[in-house]
This record gives C-alpha cells, structure tokens and sequence, in this order.
C-alpha cells in the first residue's frame, strides 16, 4: 500500500514538474551554471562555481544586473558526469539559457554538436576540445581566454625561457580521460619541430590516489621537465609522489587545473616549488573582488566560505562570470535589446573584448591579459603566467607568456577541419 | 472480477502457447504500445522525450540483456558497462567505414560484435560461479575500458579521443540527438525496443532459454538431462551482450551525440544491475519498470525542489537523492526482494480475485 | 618485440638494481594496503556471506569522520576513539536495518544492498562533511612523516617512514585479528559462525551480535586503512574507488581466507607495479587498470576457490 501512494505520488509530481519545465521566465538573464559540488572532483567544482554565482550575483546586488536586467543563475549538479551533464543541459536550455559553461571536458564534447542547432552558445574556459576555438568551423563554441593547445605552448615557452627546451626530456603525467589526452596530438606534432622528446605517464581515473607505478616510471625514464594535465585528488597526489622520488618540484609544472589552493592546501610544506600555470589573478586585491566580499559574501548571500574567496578557483570561476558578464553587455549593445537571447549572446561573445582599459574600469587590472575575440579567433589571444607554491600561498613568478600561435594556429585549423570532415552536414560559418 | 481468465477455453496447442494466453493482458499490452507510440510523443515535451524516455527505453534494453544473462540464466555480471561500449564503439567503426548503410542496420550488426565479446569474456564462467565470476566481469569491464583508450583506431585516431555521432539519416531526416526530432529518435528507439523484447520473450519461452533457467536453478542436474552448460552459458552471455550491444549503439547515435569511456564506466553496470534486481530477476516487464525507477525516479527528485521553490541549492540536493536512492534500495530489497514484478504478480492475483480476498 | 617482452625488462631490472629493490617495496607497501581493504571484505563475507560492496565508501566514511571530529577542535587521539564509535553505532545500525530482515537472500541481492548501502554513506557523508578533499591529520596522529635513504646497489632506495608505519600497522592489525580470532571466546564463536550458521545458532551463539562484531571489526579495517591511504594522498571520496582493487585481491586470495587476503594483496600490489613498470610501455601504458583482475581471472581458471578459499563440493 505504502508503495503504491509512493508511486502515485511520484508520477503526480512527475506531470507536475513536466508542466513548470516547459514555462519559459521572461525579463531577466537567464544563466545556467553546470556545477559539480559532488562526486570525486568535487574539490575543484565547489571554488569554481561559487566563484562563478557570487560575481553575478554581486552585478545583480551592486548594478542591478547587467544593462538593468537581474541576472539569474541556476546551478544543475553535474557531478562531473557526462549524462548528467546532458540531462541539466535539456531541463535547461528551454528557459532561455544565454550560455553552458559546462566546466568539463567530457560535458563540452557533448554540447559542441548541440549548440549549433539550439542556437545556444558553449563557452568552456581554458578547457574543452581546443579545436573549438576555431571560429569559422566551431560558429557556437568559444575558449577565452585560451586552449588547452596554446596554453602548452606557453608552458613550452617557460621551459624553454628556463633552461632550454633542445634536447630535453619532457614527462607528461596526466588523467586518463579527454581532458588528459587532450594537448597530447599537439606534443606529438611539437616534439620533432622544437627537438625535445616527450613521454606520456596516463593516471586512470581509478588510480587518481594511487599513483605509485607512474611515479616509478617517472624515476626510470628520468624526465628533465614534468608537466601534468591533472584534476581533482589527482594534483596533490602527484606532487606528494613528486616529492616522494625527489623529482625537483620547480621542474614540475601542472597547467591551470592542476594548480589551486584546494589541491596544494594538503600538501602544504612538502609542495614548496611546484609550478603552475593560471590565467587569473591569486588572492582578494583587487576592487571587484572587493566589492564581491562586501555586497555578496558579507552579506550572507554566497555559498562559499569566506577565507575561500579569493583562492585560484574561486576568481577562475569569477573570471568566467566576467567574461559572460561582458559578452553579455556586448550583446546588448550590439543589438539594442536588453532582454537578448541565445543567438545574440553568440554575437556578443564574438565581438568580446577585454582590453587592459577595460579590466581596469571593471576593478580587475592586472587579473589576466586582454582577450580579444572574432568571427575567426574564438579562442581570444590570452595568456597565461606561471605561479609558484612557497608552502602556504600560491605566488605569481612570471610575466605573462603569449603562446606560440604562429605554430599552434594551423595545427588547430587542421584539427578543427578533421572534426567536421566526417560530418557532412555540419554548419560552419564564413569570416568576412 | 478485473481479470477473470473465466470463459477464454484453449481449444489447441497454438492457443496454449500462446506468449499471452489470457484476452486481458493481450488487451493492456495494446493499450500500453499503443500509448507509447501515440500518446507518449503527443504528450511529451522535448526535455521529457531526450532525458527521459529515450534513456528509459534505452536502459531497460540493457536490462533486458542483462536479465536474460543474470536472471534466467544465474550469472551475475558486473561488465555490462563494457560491453555497452563494445556495441557504441562497433557501431562508431561502422557507421564511419560505411556510411550510406542504413543506421538501424548498423545498430543490429554492432550487437554481434558485442555478442563476440560477450562470449570471449564468458568463458570463464564455464569453471566459475556465482561471486568469484562476477568479479571476474569486472576483469572484462576494466580491460575492454582501457582498450577503448588505448586502441585508437577504434576513435578513428580523433584527438578528443571520443565517438561521436556522424549526423545519421533515417529517409532523409536527420536523428543524431543534436539535430534530429526528439520524437523521430523517441519512435525507432521504442520499435528496436519492443521488437527485441519480443523476440527475447520468444526465445526465453523456447529451448534455448529452458535450457538457460535449467542451468541457473540447478547446473550439475541440467547437465545429467543432457543439457550442454558450454552452449547454455555462452548463448546467455552472447544474446545477452548482444542486448546491450545494441543498447549501448543506441545510447551514443540516439541519445548522447557523442561519448567517451566514462560513459561505459563501471557505475553504468551497476546501474543496470540495480535495474535488473529492482525490477525483478527472470522477468521482463521487470526490467521496464527496474530502469523506470533507477532511472527516472532521481531525475524527478532533482527536480522537486525547482518545483517547489524549495531554496535547496543543487549540491544538497544531489545528496540527499543519493540518501534517498540508497535508503529506497534497501527498503525495497527488504519489502520485496523480488523486485517489482512480483508485485506485479501480486497486483494481478488481487485484481483477478476482486472483491473476494480469495480465489 | 619478443625481445623487448621477454629480454629488455629482466636486463633493465638488473641494470638498476636500487630501482628494483624500491620498485619491489612500493608494491609491497600498496599490496598491503590492498590487503588491509581485502580483509575488511573477508570478515563480513566469512561471517555472514555478504559481500560487502561498501566498503570502500566505508574507509571514506571512517577517515571523513575522523578529520572531520578533529576540524571540530577535538584532538585527534579522542577523535579516532569517537570515530571507531561511530563506526560501532553504524556496525549495529547496518545489522538491525539491513543485514537482519535480508537472511538468507541471493547472492545478489545481498551484493545490491550493500552497493544501495554505499550510496546511503556517500550521501550522509557529503553532506555532513561536504565534497572538498581533505588533509589527514598524519602529524597529529604521531605517525612519522620522514624519510630514510639507503645507498647501495649503486643508487638510492628510499624508505618513507610512513610506509614503515603502514606496513607495520597492517602487520599489527592481521595478527591481532587472528589472535582474536583464535584465542577469544567471541573469536570461536565468530569462527563457529563462518562453518555452520545453523549449528552456531543450536549451541546458543548469537548471530546478530556477531554480526555487529564482524561489522564494527570491518569498520575498523576501515578506519585504518582511510588513515594510511588518506596520508599518502588526501580524503576524498576518490579513494572509494580505490576498494575496487581489493575485489581482484580477493578473488585471488578467497573470499574466506585472512592468510589468502594477505598473500593476495601482496602478489597483486608487487605484480601490478612489475607489469606497469616493465611491461606497460609496450601497449601505451596504464594496464594497472586491468592487470589485477586479469590476473585474477587466469588464476581462477586453474583454481576456481582462489589461493586458499574452500574447495567447493557440490551435489545434485
């Protein structure tokens, strides 16, 4: 009997929800935010997506939202699963969705072939299929304020800036999944143009905290340089293991996801040295991070703890808001409206702009490098910087490093041809 | 009062094996398809039809497959995962190498690549049983997940290392999930559905699947009555990853648009096996109404408190669904550990009764 | 490619002799952490014939509490006796709420209870303890933090100290529990269990107390291996997966055998390292993924029980 009303009720609430789903809001901005608070990568999604929400938000407390209109920004719990990736993608695109910021590369590979046909733009930050960035075949997929590709090359440069990249061994330590394998095509292609030699250590998913045999390796095949494409319980692990063989942690550079106050915060002494490289500014100085805390995280409204803010995640997630923020205020100047929907939002994004002035006038100077994007250029030109771990902090120890576009922008055109070579009705765009 | 078989008289053999011998059930089973292939695409909206009835159909094919394999044939797996992937990464190959092939065909030929795989990774279970072979599947779910990085051929060399659909055509219109009609994709998952599910009924019903439920209910007495244990189980294990071979083909071309091996990960082989248990062990019906509830059921959970304006933020949510679930699961073993359809069963017995407590 | 399978490797072994040795302790050292895992497995399965799928979440659980009570400012030696309470408190819960009304099911159904199980702890534990990783409290607990380094066989094996301490605590652990197991009067009931419930029950043994017992003993297990492993990488709930290694452990062992648990955690940790280490290169690397379970499933082809599980009689 018990299970009977159970069921009943299930399927009443089940026709109920079908029915609210379908109701689309109006005048106000509608941002969906795919986050993952759970699951095992947890660590990484919570900083970012409170980062993320609380950015917006403070528009909405400070500004009024963007253009007069209150943004509204709905989290759907990924935990890092493709399905269910898609599953938050279909319950929300309905109500208007502007973007997806899916924050995973197994969710965004998924979504490119959608969004075209949806006409709901995919901004996946410094992640994702780094083809995307290719404007003309990838019309509805941006990657400011860089790639996977690019940002390698700019590790590269470091490398190369610090000991020369001739006739070394590189060690590439990284997470099984597409995320990993991702920049491995371009090492491949690199390695006999910049004469070094490259060797692959693959981290399965499973063996995240169990990383002794890779390490082992590590050891045996004796790397001049590590780089690693790691996430979740994965970085602190292989720093720990780092430290483990003795590997000199200033030769081990982990890329923007391997390199947050969350993974280093458990190693803490031991990781003194460990290289990183990051696209937004560490810590609270600066004026909208500012204004974040006070209209935003003081006032109760965040979901973050508040000695949180501020980490390298927290103000990637930030940096994302802004970049939707402006695309947005793009948007609306460009067509006049204030309400805009998905396909101005694509306009918006590539007619982006983030100009050094323009970081200022936001109370962001100095947070990262300018991002200008176009018809063409869906990646944006940004740069990256190295930081550094001195055992508490994360501290910045470079300029900016522009990658090596003039190598790395046909590998993408021709990754980008291939990706839509076997799909004869992909829609691709021409750049005037 | 319902259900009264009273008046329907067997008058020959054709009649008496009949897959339904009784006028009411014959009566529903038409009601119910010809909902699902009428109402249902009437009534649902877009988000209803890709996230939840296309996956629900898709999972409880699997089920089926899984059941044929674990209920009436007593072998416990855990690589149903894996074997999913085989169908999804066959069909891939397929699909790129001939391309003006009919899909549906397609999704009908990668089953038996799976169904190889199956049987290869079966072998075991000659000598093994019970837990010590469902742990050996876990041998084939891990193997076959990294064969599917480490052999790129099988991804046509991409360098996202991912499958993705190749906008297919069905006479003209397009069905990848990204661009084809919901509806369209909805209908030929549904006729692949009901008409493997027939044709397992049938084969269930017939020698093959007594020879399966003989060796399952006692393997050394099977043997002594001349069954062959070495082709009862390896055509379970065929027919079964036959069943989510084409599942898995299916859940790539129809449903997700693109996946990479998480997508076949080892969390999907038990969610079919909660499906499969669930629903009830040996049966068919089971299966629909086992994914019905794994699946479905906590995407309406999440959902609730939008619903409600609850002001529960997403994260918690997720947890508590994950309590939820988990306390459900429990609970329902311990009420009905035969899952829902003997429910069902008892539900019928009731109804045939009705108003009388006894027949 | 014969000569690389069946040539280079045993030459790059005895070329590097110091990294052969350091290989060989790393293995050791993850084998008896998988060993640790595997015995918690054993405990309940000999007991009760329930194979324990949550234990992995359990080790989670165990290690999640004890960081947890020691973030509330409790110090960690009180902290890891409130824990091993919690664990008793859930030992008796799972009993009562689970184990109790499912006597006697299938194989499976047993198995989908406890994976239901593992989804309640993962639930619970995320939302009392939240998602982020966390450090273990290694100092805090006195466990050594150093290194020892070794200089022969003309290079550098080196010892952390806190794989000494884990060996070394997993060793204490085993022998405690074979003492118990032994020498006690619940011990001999425990055992009495595992032979014949039926017979346990005639002589006045209570199975449900033993149950909690084994339970809380699994909790235990878990407890200290969420230690060990939460010091060499962090808490997460990551390290779950991790108990999925412990399956291939016991298969190769038996799912009744303490002694097979061991042996086997010792032979998988050691092999897989081996495998990865020499062999891994020539197929793209990574087969850690796969190695133990296929080894596993080979071995079980000549000896379906596992190394020192029962020999199975059946009859019509």
């Amino acid at each position: 009997m018990k299970l009977k009303s159970l069921i009943l009720g299930v399927a009443a609430t089940a026709l109920a929800s079908a029915g609210t789903l379908t109701a689309v809001q109006a005048e106000e901005l509608y941002v969906p935010s795919l986050s993952y608070r759970t699951g095992p990568f947890a660590g990484g999604g919570i900083p970012f997506a409170n980062g993320f929400a609380d950015y917006l938000n403070m528009l909405n407390e400070r500004d009024g939202g963007i253009g007069g209109i209150k943004i509204k920004v709905e989290e759907c719990e990924t935990g890092y699963n493709a399905q269910k990736g898609v599953e938050c993608y279909e319950a929300t695109k309905g109500k208007g969705a502007l973007v997806y910021n899916p924050l995973s590369t197994g969710i965004t590979l998924q979504l490119i072939p959608k969004a075209p046909v949806d006409k709901i733009p995919v901004l996946s930050m410094g992640y994702g299929l780094s083809a995307a960035g290719v404007g003309e075949k990838f019309p509805y997929t941006f990657t400011y304020p860089t790639g996977y590709w690019s940002q390698m090359s700019s590790i590269l440069k470091y490398i190369d800036a610090n000991g020369g990249l001739k006739g070394k061994k590189i060690g590439f330590i990284y997470l099984d999944a597409g995320y990993g394998r991702e920049p491995i095509p371009l090492l491949e292609q690199l390695a006999p143009k910049l004469g070094f030699e490259w060797v692959g250590f693959p981290v399965a998913g499973k063996d995240m905290q169990n990383q002794g045999s890779q390490w082992l390796n590590v050891r045996k095949e004796r790397p001049d340089w590590m780089i690693m494409w790691g996430w979740g319980a994965m970085n602190a692990t292989a720093v720990k293991e780092a430290k483990k063989i003795r590997f000199p942690l200033d030769k081990f550079i982990g890329n923007w996801w391997s390199g947050a106050h969350a993974d280093l915060d458990s190693v803490g002494d031991a990781g003194k040295g460990y290289l990183a490289a990051n696209f937004s500014g560490i810590g609270m100085g600066f004026p909208a991070l500012q204004d974040v805390k006070k209209h935003v995280v003081d006032a109760g409204k965040s979901q973050s703890d508040p000695d949180k803010v501020g980490d390298v995640l927290y103000n990637r997630g930030l940096f994302n808001a802004v970049i939707v923020a402006e695309a947005i205020a793009a948007a609306q100047k460009l067509t006049g409206k204030k309400n805009i929907t998905g396909e101005d939002m694509r306009a918006g994004l590539e007619a982006f702009d983030l100009s050094d002035a323009r970081l200022k006038e936001l109370g962001l100077e100095g947070f990262t490098g300018a991002v200008k994007g176009s018809c063409k250029d869906h990646e944006g030109g940004g740069s990256v910087f190295i930081q550094q771990w001195n055992g508490n902090d994360w501290e910045r120890v470079t300029d900016l490093i522009a990658p090596m576009t003039d190598i790395v922008g046909p590998l993408l055109e021709d990754a980008a041809a291939k990706y839509v070579s076997d799909k004869p009705d992909w829609k691709s765009q021409t750049c005037g | 009062m319902f259900y009264r078989e009273a008046g329907q008289f067997k008058t020959n053999y054709r009649d008496d094996q009949a897959i339904f011998p009784i006028l009411q059930d014959r009566i529903g089973l038409g009601i119910i398809i010809a909902f699902a292939f009428i109402g249902v695409p009437l009534l649902a909206n877009d988000f209803w039809m890709n996230s939840i009835m296309i996956p629900f159909l898709i999972w409880a094919l699997a089920a089926v497959g899984l059941n044929i394999l674990t209920g009436y044939s007593g072998q416990l797996s855990l690589g149903t995962g894996a074997f999913m992937g085989v169908g999804a990464y066959a069909c891939y190959k397929l699909v790129t190498i001939f391309p003006d092939v009919n899909i549906i065909i397609h999704f009908f030929i990668s089953g038996f690549f799976a169904a190889g795989i199956g049987i290869l990774f079966g072998l075991p279970s000659l000598r093994i049983k019970g837990l010590y072979l469902a742990i050996t599947t876990l041998a084939a779910q891990f193997f076959l997940e990294w064969s599917f990085i480490r052999i790129p051929w099988l991804y046509n060399y991409n360098d996202s290392g991912a499958i993705d659909s190749t906008t297919p055509k069905l006479f003209g219109l397009p069905i990848d999930p990204a661009s084809g009609d919901p509806v369209h994709r909805y209908l030929i998952v549904l006729s692949i559905v009901v008409f493997l599910t027939w044709i397992a009924s049938n084969v269930i019903r017939g020698r093959i699947g007594r020879s399966w439920m003989m060796i399952r209910d006692m393997d050394i007495a099977a043997e002594l009555m001349g069954i062959r244990p070495l082709y009862a189980k390896l055509s379970a294990f065929a027919m079964s990853s036959y069943y989510c071979g084409v599942a898995g083909a299916m859940m790539v071309f129809l449903w997700l648009g693109s996946a990479e091996v998480e997508s076949f990960d080892i969390n999907k082989s038990f969610l079919v096996l909660f499906m499969v248990i669930i629903g009830g062990l040996g049966s068919l019906i089971g299966c629909f109404m086992g994914a019905f509830f794994i699946f479905v059921l906590p995407i309406i959970m999440r959902a609730l408190p939008g619903f409600f304006n609850l002001g529960i933020n997403a994260a918690t949510m997720e947890h508590v669904t994950s309590v939820l679930i988990g306390s459900l699961i429990i609970a329902f073993l311990i009420l009905e550990p035969h899952g829902f359809a003997r429910l069902w069963q008892i539900t019928k017995e009731k109804l045939r009764n009705w108003p009388f407590p006894y027949g | 490619m014969l000569h690389d399978i069946f040539i280079n490797p045993f030459v790059d072994m005895a070329s590097a002799p110091d990294f052969f040795v350091q290989l060989i302790w790393e293995g050791f050292v993850a084998g008896t952490l998988y060993a640790l895992i595997a015995l918690g497995f054993v405990l309940i399965y000999k007991a009760s014939g329930v194979f324990n799928f949550a234990q992995g979440i359990m080790v989670v659980f165990a290690a999640l509490t004890m960081v947890g009570l020691h973030a509330l400012g409790i110090p960690a030696w009180i902290a890891l006796f409130l824990t091993l309470g919690v664990m008793a408190i859930l030992a008796i819960g799972i009993e009562r709420v689970v184990l109790r009304p499912l006597v006697g099911q299938h194989d499976a159904i047993l198995l989908m209870a406890t994976i239901g199980l593992t989804l309640f702890l993962k639930g619970v534990g995320e939302t009392v303890f939240g998602g982020e990783p966390k450090s273990m409290i290694t100092e805090e607990l006195g466990l050594p933090t150093g290194v020892t380094d070794f200089d022969i066989l003309g290079g550098l094996v080196s010892l952390q100290h806190l794989d000494i301490a884990a060996v070394v605590i997993a060793s204490l652990m085993v022998i405690a529990l074979a003492i118990f197991f032994s020498k006690t009067r619940i011990g001999r009931a425990l055992r009495a269990v595992a032979d014949d419930h039926n017979a346990a029950l005639s002589v006045g043994i209570s199975l449900n107390q033993i149950w909690a017992i084994v339970w809380f003993a699994a909790g235990v297990v878990a407890l200290v291996t969420g230690i060990m492993w939460g010091a060499r990488s962090d808490v997460s709930f990551a390290l779950e997966i991790i108990a999925f290694k412990a399956l291939a452990v016991l298969i190769l062992g038996g799912f009744t055998s303490i002694p097979g648990a061991i042996v086997g955690g010792l032979i998988i940790g050691i092999g897989e390292k081996l495998a990865e280490v020499y062999w891994g290169g020539l197929v793209g690397g990574g087969v850690e993924a796969w190695f133990a379970y296929v080894l596993a499933l080979i071995f079980l082809l000549f000896r379906p029980q596992g190394l020192f599980g029962e020999k199975i009689i059946e009859r019509v």
